[in-house]
């Protein structure tokens, strides 16, 4: 039983020519990349999930929440996440200029999502002082920190790889690869915003409702 | 230029590109060389395949084996009669919680994914792991981290805390010092390598699978990694989120698990068994797929039930996560979480069973071939049915109670770690290490490895159940010897020693056998996986054409009607990309070429993580090599665009 398909020396064989196949698609799970990102997306969809359970976990062992502070003030927050969901458009559009290859279109896209990118840190910036507490405060002030530190560091590296990928597009060498990345680069954000809402909602209103 | 690349990109394909004829000998040159990843001492950091990074992290998981091993060793010298002063009792607590890290973290996980990465590939029959370079960074992450925890045990700074570490005991305020540090970021190494991994290769079934390997005809040794990769992706952001909270509360001052100042120590304990209960079983689940692998390959059958394996993986999959709280039955929960866990770790039983029963069918209806790899197995079923009726007796929660933080405890879970794991992990060694060097393992010394170590381990964790019952807590570092312990720990011992004796001459049959053993050829044991439709040990490019599959066991029905895939470039590394659901064909790949970005990558990462345990501005300062490193990994070279980018040389 050494039965060997790939070794197998009796010519003819029957083929299957795959040479007229494409290299570059943008079908939701159809390239490596698309399953790659999204393996990201769970992992840190789990992280997330983890500690917005944690915050109601350590919610159920005080009687007052916050404990001692006023809750967070809502300008920035409010300002900042209004900005992040109006930014899925622009998004969208660079999604959609990666896929039907528009060198133009993505560069002009993914510019305004670069800045973008800006303005949400600088506003996050504000947004940590509008917690309202300091994370060695109590245990409150430490999950509310965390989480909103952990979401911060998703900025900061969608912000960094959005302005590597702009930088890439004006200065090229382009090949239909870098397309496919402009693709899943706006996958990404849309979770970022996504992962938000639960976040926003939980840090601001959580306390106020709770 | 804005223009050029948009043309050319919209007309790609559709028409059949020209083939160059070529000889088979031509064909292997030219894969060869594009395949080939280097040799010397530069290259050694550059290396992306799959074989290369896979040898590499078996050869490091066993050398954490060995190490882990030494310690029980240690543990088992203290413990042979009572007040013993072999080991000191601060020592005592570090040789324990690096005995459980080291087996847990650096060695049980790491080597399922470490033979996963060498496998999954081949026996999917395509040229390489996705994602190559990231499989390169998590090894290379891996050692630091394993490293890391060595070189601070030397040091006199192991972790004393247990291998989970609850607070308070390994808070600030308890363990002073940076002990309790080393071990949780031990943790953030091995976890950021463990999700690289479970990625790869979800991304490796899910798309680079042989054309015609449909769902339903994909190895069980293939489901088996699935899942456990998808275990992976829920269970250890948990592990990894947990000790962040441990190491913030311990650095700067959160109060995550301060009752003081409104946080719960419970937490910690809820967060790491979310964690560590799935974790038993992304140990498990791999183990289950060799030992499927082993059965029907020594039975001479296609495995019996194989849609009830499947679906008794996947239901141990989802069970696995909704037991965690069967650990934390001590700690006093509301009736109804005790119904609900108990009747969850009842549960899982089922599957488990379903599993065994359809084995017994296959060997019962098999012509059996009785080789060391089936004596493995068989003698996992011995062990592992023993610590499974253990497990079900635990899961009552009178009876936890009576024996919680008991011998019994440490007696079930090596039964069903050794005996789940190790077992069939020994016998997929037996079965794969001739397709991996292209040698025989003599069988006689692996029978006396197998017996030596079977007989060994009951000796030792045998007598522990009845330790155990007769109130023995675990991790004291000795005892009075009116408590009339002493028999049965030196009865414990004397296994030990079996035990050692068995995994020396198990180091001495692969020491000889790799340099003497007899020549495997193809496929020495007749299996019907593809990874042995190439030669032992595998060319660098895995295939020399790549195969197509008709059956479940295809090189059981493989005929030479069977077509072989053509037209991919063989002087770029190009790849078939495949659906997901019947592996039709869909696309191709360019894949990445060797690069020294992961190993700076890695380096880089490691300085942030040692750091951040010292000062907690290595986060900033750390980011910018980590940043710098991770753009240059991903910066495009012009020479392999032109390269990928080329008509070039289609067979």
């Amino acid at each position: 039983m050494s039965a060997s398909i790939a070794n197998s020396q009796q010519p003819p064989r029957r083929e299957i020519d795959v040479s007229a196949l494409p290299k570059t698609v943008f079908g939701s799970g159809q390239s490596i990349l698309w399953w790659g990102t999204m393996g990201m997306v769970v992992i840190e969809g789990t992280f997330f999930a983890l500690l917005l359970a944690s915050y109601f976990y350590l919610r159920t062992r005080v009687t007052d929440w916050p404990p001692a502070q006023t809750v967070p003030s809502l300008n920035f927050g409010t300002i900042n996440i209004a900005i992040a969901v109006l930014s899925l458009i622009p998004n969208y559009l660079a999604k959609k200029a990666g896929s039907s290859f528009n060198l133009a279109g993505c560069r002009l896209w993914l510019t305004i999502m670069s800045l973008i990118s800006i303005v949400c840190l600088f506003l996050r910036w504000f947004e940590f002082s509008s917690l309202n507490c300091m994370w060695y405060d109590n245990a409150y002030a430490s999950v509310t920190w965390t989480i909103l530190g952990m979401h911060t560091v998703h900025l900061i590296t969608d912000g960094f790889d959005t302005w590597i990928l702009n930088i890439m597009m004006f200065t090229g060498p382009i090949q239909g690869k870098r397309f496919m990345d402009v693709s899943e680069n706006a996958l990404y954000w849309n979770f970022v915003v996504l992962a938000w809402i639960p976040i926003y909602l939980v840090l601001y209103w959580a306390p106020r409702w709770l | 230029m804005s223009s050029q690349p948009q043309r050319e990109m919209n007309s790609e394909s559709l028409e059949p590109r020209p083939r160059t004829p070529m000889s088979d000998a031509e064909a292997r040159n030219w894969l060869q060389r594009t395949w080939d990843d280097g040799k010397g001492f530069t290259s050694w950091f550059q290396q992306v395949h799959h074989t290369v990074i896979g040898r590499r992290y078996i050869i490091t998981a066993f050398c954490f084996f060995l190490l882990g091993g030494l310690l029980a060793a240690l543990m088992r010298i203290q413990l042979s009669h009572p007040e013993n002063h072999f080991l000191s009792p601060d020592f005592y607590n570090q040789v324990f919680t690096m005995h459980g890290s080291t087996m847990m973290f650096l060695f049980a996980v790491p080597v399922m994914e470490a033979f996963g990465i060498y496998m999954i590939p081949l026996m999917m029959g395509t040229r390489n792991i996705a994602f190559p370079r990231l499989n390169a960074y998590s090894w290379y992450l891996y050692v630091c981290g394993g490293i890391m925890l060595y070189v601070a045990f030397v040091l006199n700074t192991g972790p004393d805390v247990g291998w989970f570490a609850y607070p308070p005991l390994s808070g600030p305020d308890f363990s002073p010092g940076k002990r309790a540090d080393f071990w949780a970021q031990m943790i953030t190494f091995t976890e950021v390598a463990a999700l690289a991994v479970a990625v790869e290769i979800i991304t490796t079934i899910f798309k680079l699978r042989a054309v015609g390997m449909s769902l339903n005809r994909i190895p069980l040794f293939g489901w088996a990694m699935l899942i456990h990769s998808f275990m992976v992706i829920f269970a250890m952001p948990a592990v990894a989120l947990d000790s962040s909270m441990l190491l913030m509360d311990r650095l700067i001052s959160t109060h995550f698990f301060n009752p003081a100042e409104g946080g719960d120590a419970l937490l910690y304990q809820h967060v790491f068994w979310f964690f560590g209960h799935p974790e038993v079983y992304i140990i498990f689940v791999p183990a289950m797929g060799i030992v499927s692998e082993i059965i029907a390959t020594f039975s001479r059958r296609p495995v019996f039930g194989y849609p009830a394996l499947v679906l008794a993986l996947v239901a141990n999959g989802f069970v696995g996560f909704g037991l965690w709280v069967h650990h934390m039955f001590a700690t006093g929960l509301p009736m109804m979480g005790y119904s609900f866990f108990t009747a969850a770790s009842l549960m899982i039983a089922i599957p488990s069973a379903v599993q065994i029963f359809c084995w017994i069918a296959t060997l019962w209806t098999g012509r059996i071939n009785w080789k060391t790899p089936l004596i493995f197995v068989i003698g996992f079923f011995a062990i592992f049915v023993l610590g499974g009726l253990t497990g079900v007796m635990l899961a009552s929660v009178p009876l936890d109670t009576q024996v919680h933080d008991t011998y019994f405890v440490v007696a079930h879970f090596h039964y069903v770690l050794i005996g789940g794991a190790l077992f069939p992990l020994f016998g997929g060694i037996y079965y794969w290490f001739p397709k991996i060097t292209g040698r025989m393992l003599s069988e006689k010394l692996g029978l006396w490895h197998f017996w030596l170590f079977f007989i060994g381990f009951n000796l030792t964790f045998f007598p522990m159940h009845i330790l155990g019952l007769k109130g023995m807590p675990r991790r004291v570092y000795t005892y009075l010897p009116q408590n009339g312990w002493g028999t049965m720990n030196f009865i414990a011992t004397v296994g030990a020693l079996f035990m050692t004796a068995g995994v020396l001459f198990w180091l001495y049959n692969i020491w000889t056998s790799y340099r003497r053993g007899p020549l495997a050829g193809d496929n020495p044991w007749g299996a019907s996986s593809l990874e042995w439709a190439t030669n032992s040990p595998p060319p660098i490019y895995n295939f020399d054409e790549l195969p197509t599959v008709n059956s479940r066991t295809p090189l059981w029905t493989a005929t030479a009607e069977n077509p072989v895939i053509r037209g991919l470039r063989i002087d770029d590394r190009e790849v078939l990309i495949t659906r997901v659901l019947d592996a039709e064909p869909d696309h191709i790949n360019s894949f990445p070429k060797p690069s020294p970005w992961p190993f700076w990558s890695a380096m880089a990462t490691t300085a942030l993580f040692v750091g951040s345990i010292f000062n907690g501005y290595a986060l900033y300062i750390g980011a910018i090599p980590l940043a710098f490193t991770l753009t240059m990994w991903f910066w495009p070279k012009k020479h392999e665009i032109a390269l990928e980018e080329a008509e070039g040389v289609r067979r």
